[in-house]
């Protein structure tokens, strides 16, 4: 009876920790998850207005403008079928460039400007993030479809080696 | 012509692989015991025709043969020989080859050391890892051939990767996989426990030195990760919950839990099914964290380029490892008795209590890793899961793990009395608390309440092993430092190993702590004679310079740091153009200090000789590294002791095998 009362105890315990750690886990998690849209969606006004969300697609050429203080930058992402201008303040990752596929985390301001406070661009150069690749392809623009597809075939490819 | 030597060298490595698989197994299922002696000479034969393998792609990346396709992708005639060498593990395939090449090196490994094991554990075990030699070879083989020919013949290779063309880089995948092909040891021990019916501390005691040793290589591997992250992608950060991260540390994690219950089970033969599970939860995260990263299924930062195929083969690959193990562990798992008993306030309880959480912390990294995944599947729409969740999971259920570090050594094996562990520990509470009271003050906490709990924390785990020490002492005659040398040099050293590595977590808890307060990140645009000053260091920036390297061209920044009036540091940030890709890339630069890093990096030149640059200071972050060393210190000391070495295994060898069933 002892062994058995302290077996109930064990598992008691354990069953409160698990309990109270997923409910913590779920509820925390709420707050910190960031939804994808592509700029079709973002124009169709499908985002959360008061909430961090990320936006990508493809830097469109010749958009690029650095401010007077040399840090904040203005530029668009498009999927080809919807255009979301991007302002971002601070210092642009190294692969970042115009004509290239990016996906930036932030807020949409009052003025339809997407305020960037991260700037994911690609780590690799054949690399595309899925969600963009993803949002290229529904928006069914052939010439870059077939460019990405392009970037993506395993003759062009390099890869980490990090496992 | 080398390379299709190699070529034949893996298949004929595949075939090995398939003989040891079958025959040993077989032979130890039918008692045939020439079948099971075949075990050894098949796993060195493996060995020798993977490195024979492996040679010939190091001679292709040397020669630079790019007519071999892996070579062209992954090497360029310009780069220093050093990274042509490293080159061999920088893609999928050849990383590929390394794994399977150091999954031969266990096997033999196993071969050479298990001499005074019984023939038919031998012949099992090997046996196992043949099953999972056969997976990865035939996945080399049918997807990922890194002898593939490449027709025309580029005249010139497209360039290692410029990230990995780092010493730090160089070794650290080589490490990892040394980690997570360890793990396959624990497994094929767990399984051939399993298929062999009898889990008993015998088997747990043959596991533990192997698990330890991949879990110290594991350790060394991802501390190097977190490491380069930190320096080469000039991005500041230690860790960043990446995908490709949480899928190296959630074996580390299961792999901690079993290095801890494997401990219990050959103490108190307690905890014995939970231990086989937690064996084969290891080396299945292993496998599982590379179908995430090979498969392109998640996106990370550590972008990759990725093949579906690939991911289907060890998605299937997965599925055989996990069902079939998990099969026979429902199978045979009831058939074991149950282990020694405990009371409420006992070191198994605190080990137990120590599995939970770092099964838990497994649990959320999972979580948090599939979560958009899971998200994906049920139309919740495409979501990233914040680092911010990651970090305060961690930090809300660590505390706990902490003090639990404290006392669980402490305490007596099956039963304790609470007064007792009181008695002994009140002293490095008390001191714990004022020292929690000291670093409270607004000019170390900087008015965050979570760096007096860290630094208490890290002060409560160095006065509870000093305490733990000393009563283990305590009945000594000598004086305390030759009684200390006396003990560690007899049979003290899986004990002693334990407190290094203890106190790697106490010096990884403050570096955590402090870095994660009381960094200051800043970015901004600076002219040639600017200063700006930041955490009491005056950065001067000179202006930028071209200058040529071996394979890159760069813009080379030149800044001096000063302390008050003294200078303390000349730092020359790099931004870097690739010749081979013209992938640009940030090399900072970085003055370490045991107390503090203060770190440049480039950002990109705005007009005028001005540059956009970030400037950090980072307050102990070095403890972090430093804590994992001695972690991995502490379990080389753990597995350099005596009762794992052949001579004492020897005299309980002979009574394991006879009760063996033949």
């Amino acid at each position: 009876m002892k062994a058995r009362q302290k077996r109930l105890v064990f598992v008691g315990l354990a069953l409160v920790g698990v309990a109270g750690a997923t409910s913590l886990a779920l509820s925390a998690l709420q707050s910190n998850i960031s939804y994808f849209f592509s700029p079709t969606q973002v124009m169709a006004n499908e985002h959360p207005v008061d909430a961090v969300f990320r936006v990508g697609g493809i830097v469109v050429e010749d958009t690029l403008e650095r401010q007077s203080d040399g840090l904040t930058v203005h530029f668009d992402v498009t999927d080809n079928a919807a255009v979301v201008p991007v302002s971002y303040n601070g210092i642009l990752p190294d692969l970042f460039s115009e004509g290239q596929g990016v996906v930036a985390k932030g807020r949409i301001g009052a003025d339809g400007t997407f305020y960037a406070e991260e700037v994911l661009a690609k780590h690799d150069e054949s690399y595309m993030p899925p969600e963009v690749a993803d949002t290229l392809q529904t928006a069914h623009v052939d010439g870059v479809v077939e460019q990405t597809a392009g970037s993506l075939a395993p003759t062009s490819t390099t890869r980490s080696p990090t496992q | 012509m080398i390379p299709e030597l190699g070529h034949i060298a893996l298949i004929l490595a595949l075939l090995l692989a398939t003989a040891q698989a079958v025959f040993p197994l077989a032979g130890s299922l039918t008692g045939n015991r020439p079948w099971m002696t075949m075990a050894r000479p098949l796993a060195y034969g493996q060995l020798v025709f993977v490195a024979i393998a492996f040679l010939a792609l190091v001679e292709a990346f040397l020669t630079s043969d790019f007519s071999v396709h892996y070579v062209a992708v992954n090497s360029n005639s310009l780069l220093p020989d050093i990274y042509k060498f490293s080159a061999v593990w920088g893609g999928h395939e050849g990383s590929l080859l390394l794994w399977a090449l150091m999954m031969a090196g266990w096997g033999a490994a196993v071969a050479v050391f298990s001499r005074y094991l019984p023939l038919p554990v031998v012949a099992r075990v090997l046996g196992v890892m043949g099953l999972v030699a056969i997976g990865f070879l035939l996945f080399m083989l049918l997807t990922s051939n890194p002898f593939e020919r490449l027709f025309p013949v580029p005249p010139e290779g497209r360039d290692l990767n410029p990230l990995l063309q780092d010493p730090g880089l160089a070794i650290h995948p080589p490490m990892l996989y040394m980690g997570y092909v360890g793990f396959s040891v624990a497994f094929a021990f767990a399984i051939a426990a399993l298929i062999g019916g009898k889990l008993d501390a015998a088997w747990a005691r043959w596991s533990r030195p192997w698990t330890t040793v991949a879990w110290v290589f594991l350790t060394i591997g991802i501390a190097l990760g977190s490491w380069w992250a930190y320096y080469e992608l000039g991005w500041g950060g230690w860790w960043f919950w990446d995908p490709v991260e949480n899928a190296s540390l959630m074996p580390w994690l299961v792999g901690t839990a079993l290095i801890h219950s494997l401990a219990v089970t050959e103490k108190r033969a307690a905890f014995k099914s939970w231990t086989v599970l937690l064996a084969i939860s290891a080396f299945s995260l292993s496998l599982l964290g590379t179908f995430l990263v090979r498969s392109g299924v998640l996106t990370s930062v550590h972008a990759f380029a990725t093949d579906p195929e690939r991911g289907l083969f060890i998605l299937l690959f997965l599925c055989v490892v996990i069902g079939g193990s998990l099969a026979l562990y429902a199978w045979r798992a009831p058939d074991v008795s149950e282990g020694g008993r405990f009371d409420l306030v006992s070191r198994e309880s605190a080990l137990m209590l120590n599995n939970l959480i770092f099964v838990a912390f497994t649990v959320l990294v999972l979580f948090g890793t599939l979560a958009p995944l899971i998200y994906e599947a049920f139309n919740l729409g495409k979501i990233s899961v914040g680092f911010p969740w990651f970090n305060k999971m961690f930090v809300a259920l660590a505390p706990f793990l902490a003090l639990l570090l404290g006392i669980g050594p402490a305490a007596r094996w099956k039963h304790d009395s609470p007064w007792r562990l009181t008695k002994m520990l009140w002293l490095a509470f008390a001191l714990s608390i004022v020292l929690l009271a000291l670093s409270s003050r607004e000019s170390i906490s900087g008015g965050d309440f979570w760096v007096p709990i860290g630094i208490a924390l890290a002060g409560w785990l160095l006065f509870s092993h000093l305490t733990i020490v000393r009563d283990r002492l305590k009945h000594k005659k000598q004086p305390l430092w030759q009684a200390l040398k006396a003990d560690f040099s007899g049979n003290g050293r899986s004990f002693y190993g334990m407190v290094v590595a203890h106190l790697g977590v106490a010096m990884f808890i403050v570096g955590v702590t402090m870095v994660s307060n009381h960094q200051i990140e800043k970015d901004l645009r600076m002219s040639p004679g600017d200063s700006h000053e930041m955490a009491g260091y005056r950065f001067e920036f000179l202006g930028a310079q071209k200058v040529n390297g071996p394979n890159y061209r760069a813009d080379r920044g030149h800044f001096r740091v000063y302390r008050g009036d003294r200078q303390i540091a000349e730092l020359y940030p790099e931004k870097r153009s690739y010749l081979g890709g013209g992938m640009p890339m940030t090399e900072a630069a970085i003055d370490a200090g045991f107390f503090r890093d203060v770190y440049v990096s480039l950002g990109e030149a705005v007009g005028g000789g001005d540059w956009a640059l970030r400037l950090y200071y980072k307050p102990y972050v070095r403890w972090i590294w430093l804590g994992a060393v001695l972690m991995a210190l502490g379990g080389t000391i753990a597995v350099s002791d005596r009762r794992y070495r052949s001579a004492s295994v020897r005299s309980s060898a002979p009574a394991a095998a006879a009760t063996a069933p033949a």
